[in-house]
């Protein structure tokens, strides 16, 4: 059982380091949106008496690094639909459930790392994690949303055949998830509608929980928030699982 | 060509089986029967039918009516038990361009559960088999057409299945490395008794190769039966004017993609 998980795992982990191109691409990112927002905004911010802004953005970059990581290494199965190599896992004497652990494995573990060398790209920026011995929770938090988001990315693109739906995916389910999680600006006195889907957004608690344990901040509701980020990584890991497993080539 | 002993286990049992795509019925009711230990050939002008049956026996498209067994099992609700009986060269290409011919072959071998010193003999020999070796350690991705085709024919030999699944698997490839593919394939056909159905626009290999085989066109099976006995009803000299003769000579469009498209417009 161990075999086909690891070999999955392994294989998605050599398609990201052989890929140079998207490797970069997928640090420029999160360092324009560093320095862009954090530079522009962080005057405002600081006028509006919300404190150094850099604190404040950093564990929302680093959770957009890892969500948008772990999404696109999820869509990557209508990719390998296209180019075939998808059939030659389905077809193969191993619970389809082991194939999709592994891969879901694979790219949580590749977005999980991509948003600690966000992370630590933020210091050179002027961010401070200010209680080390938080660093584990914070961990935890980084990882359970490097591994929602990829079961997330794989159910979404089981039920896809073509790259064409890719801008739908990126307009109506990374962007909103990423732009109402709190990432960017604090959730307070928004208007009722996107309250709501704040509160359903699940990255939300991801935010919540990366910020109070980076950077010490409202320390209350952490459990809830790690509470939150399990159940729901567990429900859409059961979802993806059975999306997979019903996959028709 | 002798007709040998055959077991009395049937390999596949097919009865009345149809698929349909929205109005297109790619399957039209058709049965046959595949012994264990035989070459049976599936052959047909183009069109849907062949792959999409290949599909349906080895788990990975849902039939729309009728019955299925792979060694008895249904590969429509039992699919685990079906999966371990078979292996499968697609006819479209299935490997993994990120990875390496040598990679490529390992990776499979796990996922059938190949033990570990078995595996790199196997791999070894299989990819000197197809004048890969050399390459072991290159990119799939800068291989030629027909350097895939090899590769992917090795990489369905690794493991030794009960049923082993050839969906046009000669295609590309020049005449001496058919050859030596059929007579490989042949060998293990008849040293391990592997069962092999296999499709096929070359009617020699056919002939030379399938102890039966079955012709189909537009969905249904128009004639089946040992190949010289389909020679003989048909009145011809070889199993290509046989062939001629039962499917005409019109030529046929390449049904299958515009079938993809009509599936993508149904679910997206």
């Amino acid at each position: 059982m161990i075999g086909p998980i690891y070999v999955m795992w392994l294989r998605q982990i050599k398609r990201y380091t052989r890929s140079k191109s998207r490797m970069i691409g997928s640090f420029a990112q999160p360092i324009l949106f560093l320095l862009a927002f954090g530079f522009g905004f962080g005057p405002i911010y600081q006028k509006a008496g919300g404190g150094d802004y850099i604190q404040f953005l950093a564990p929302g970059i680093i959770a957009m690094s890892t969500l948008f990581t772990a999404m696109f290494t999820g869509i990557e199965v209508i990719w390998d639909r296209r180019f075939g190599f998808l059939k030659e896992t389905l077809v193969a004497p191993v619970p389809r459930i082991q194939i999709m652990i592994g891969r879901t494995l694979g790219g949580a573990t590749v977005a999980f790392a991509h948003g600690i060398l966000v992370a630590i790209i933020a210091m050179f920026v002027g961010f401070k994690i200010t209680n080390p011995m938080n660093i584990p929770l914070a961990l935890l938090f980084l990882f359970l949303i490097a591994l929602l988001f990829t079961a997330l990315g794989t159910a979404v693109a089981s039920k896809l055949e073509d790259m064409q739906a890719f801008p739908l995916i990126m307009n109506f389910l990374i962007m909103p998830i990423f732009f109402l999680s709190g990432a960017l600006f604090p959730l307070n006195g928004l208007p009722k509608a996107i309250e709501i889907f704040t509160k359903i957004n699940p990255l939300t608690y991801g935010v919540n929980g990366l910020r109070a344990t980076l950077t010490g901040g409202v320390q209350t509701g952490l459990m809830m928030n790690l509470g939150v980020m399990i159940v729901v990584t567990i429900v859409i890991g059961l979802i993806g699982s059975y999306m997979f497993s019903k996959i028709e080539i | 060509m002798p007709r040998k002993n055959l077991n009395k286990e049937l390999a596949i049992k097919v009865e009345n089986l149809s698929k349909k795509f929205g109005d297109f019925t790619a399957v039209d009711n058709i049965s046959f029967q595949v012994k264990q230990g035989e070459m049976f050939a599936f052959l047909g002008p183009n069109g849907a039918v062949k792959t999409t049956t290949i599909k349906m026996l080895t788990t990975l498209l849902n039939q729309t009516k009728g019955l299925m067994r792979v060694y008895g099992h249904d590969p429509q609700t039992d699919k685990n038990l079906v999966r371990n009986n078979f292996g499968i060269v697609f006819q479209d290409q299935s490997l993994d361009d990120e990875l390496t011919a040598y990679e490529n072959m390992e990776f499979h071998a796990v996922l059938y559960h190949v033990e570990k010193e078995e595996r790199k003999k196997r791999i070894e020999s299989l990819l000197k088999f197809v004048s890969l070796w050399d390459r072991k350690n290159d990119l799939v991705k800068t291989f030629s057409g027909g350097m895939r085709r090899r590769l992917e024919i090795a990489r369905g030999l690794i493991h030794r299945p009960k049923i082993l699944f050839l969906d046009e698997p000669t295609i590309g490839l020049d005449p001496q490395t058919r050859i030596h593919m059929w007579e490989y394939i042949k060998k293990l056909n008849k040293e391990e008794n592997m069962t092999v159905f296999f499709t096929t626009h070359y009617m020699e290999e056919a002939e030379k190769y399938a102890d039966r085989l079955a012709i189909i066109d537009s969905g249904k099976i128009i004639t089946q039966g040992f190949v010289n006995e389909i020679i003989k009803s048909t009145k011809t000299n070889s199993l290509e004017e046989a062939f001629l003769k039962l499917t005409g000579k019109s030529i046929r469009d390449e049904s299958a993609k515009s079938i993809d498209r009509m599936r993508m417009g149904r679910k997206v």
